[in-house]
């Protein structure tokens, strides 16, 4: 676990390092520059999904789908970012008392 | 706070987690990297999965580059604190001098609440039992969600995250755990890629 931990450490730590220090040409292609912000976008999407609908390689609907529908509620009434959190975990933990 | 305690729920030690808020510093590919080990997927996943979030910050840097020191000790400082919150608080000042100093006080602030929120929230979830009785299980999509929602202004962004979702989803029964999100960020590279092209 440390291993993997330090490592993406060193990585993202090298990715901010980069941008300050390349020659600005390197970075600057317009493909690069189009794509790198979509990656946030896909790579956030996909663990909001599979970290609701899923548990190991199973998907499953369970308490964690109301909780993130609150969330959602709370994103859109553009809530802080702690309320939004706490919000989602004392639905499922509500719901899983009931 | 959220993240010490979701990530000590989904089974990172404390030192592990602190040492993740004060050496990875940026939130997405921390949450992230607990998100992929929470769900079962082994670290090296999460690892890759936080490197590919930490890619936006090249860019931050690329825009903070004009405005920051250019001396080398600093620049190696600066360059832990180029993320999402700094960025956003330095270029939006028109005087370099204000950029900078914007810069840095956000930096620090952040870095010092952000680390002491991270142990107080770690320490909390030491003396939970079962993270699921306190509905830490859904904590992680909601975090990930705050972070997604303000990327979501445009249709094109939208749509994006939507496939992006649907494909994780349809792979995860086949792959292990944490590849969805490797397969989708390679996905999402092609389409930029492809349609910077057009």
């Amino acid at each position: 676990m440390w291993a993997g931990v330090l490592v993406a450490c060193a990585a993202c730590y090298a990715l901010k390092l980069a941008g300050l220090s390349l020659p600005a040409g390197l970075l600057q292609d317009a493909r690069v520059q189009r794509t790198i912000p979509l990656v946030p976008v896909a790579l956030l999407a996909a663990l909001v999904a599979t970290n609701t609908f899923s548990t190991g390689n199973h998907l499953v609907l369970d308490v964690r789908a109301a909780a993130l529908g609150v969330a959602v509620v709370a994103v859109l009434l553009r809530a802080p970012f702690l309320v939004v959190v706490a919000s989602a975990a004392a639905t499922a933990a509500l719901l899983r008392l009931l | 706070m959220s993240f010490g305690t979701i990530s000590t729920a989904a089974g990172l030690s404390l030192p592990q987690t602190c040492a993740l808020s004060l050496l990875m510093f940026t939130g997405a590919s921390q949450f992230a990297l607990v998100g992929v080990v929470g769900a079962g997927g082994s670290v090296w996943a999460g690892a890759a999965t936080a490197a590919l979030l930490g890619s936006r910050n090249a860019l931050y840097g690329l825009r903070l580059s004009s405005i920051l020191e250019r001396s080398g000790l600093r620049r190696l400082f600066a360059a832990h604190f180029v993320i999402d919150e700094t960025t956003a608080m330095a270029i939006a000042r028109e005087d370099p001098a204000q950029s900078r100093f914007a810069f840095w006080a956000t930096g620090i602030a952040l870095f010092v609440f952000w680390n002491l929120g991270t142990l107080a929230g770690a320490l909390a979830t030491h003396f939970v039992p079962d993270p699921k009785v306190f509905g830490l299980d859904a904590a992680p999509p909601a975090a990930f969600l705050a972070l997604l929602a303000p990327r979501l202004r445009a249709r094109e962004p939208m749509a994006i995250a939507l496939a992006a979702g649907v494909v994780a989803l349809v792979c995860l029964p086949f792959v292990p755990a944490g590849v969805p999100l490797l397969i989708v960020a390679v996905l999402v590279a092609v389409f930029g890629v492809v349609r910077a092209r057009r």
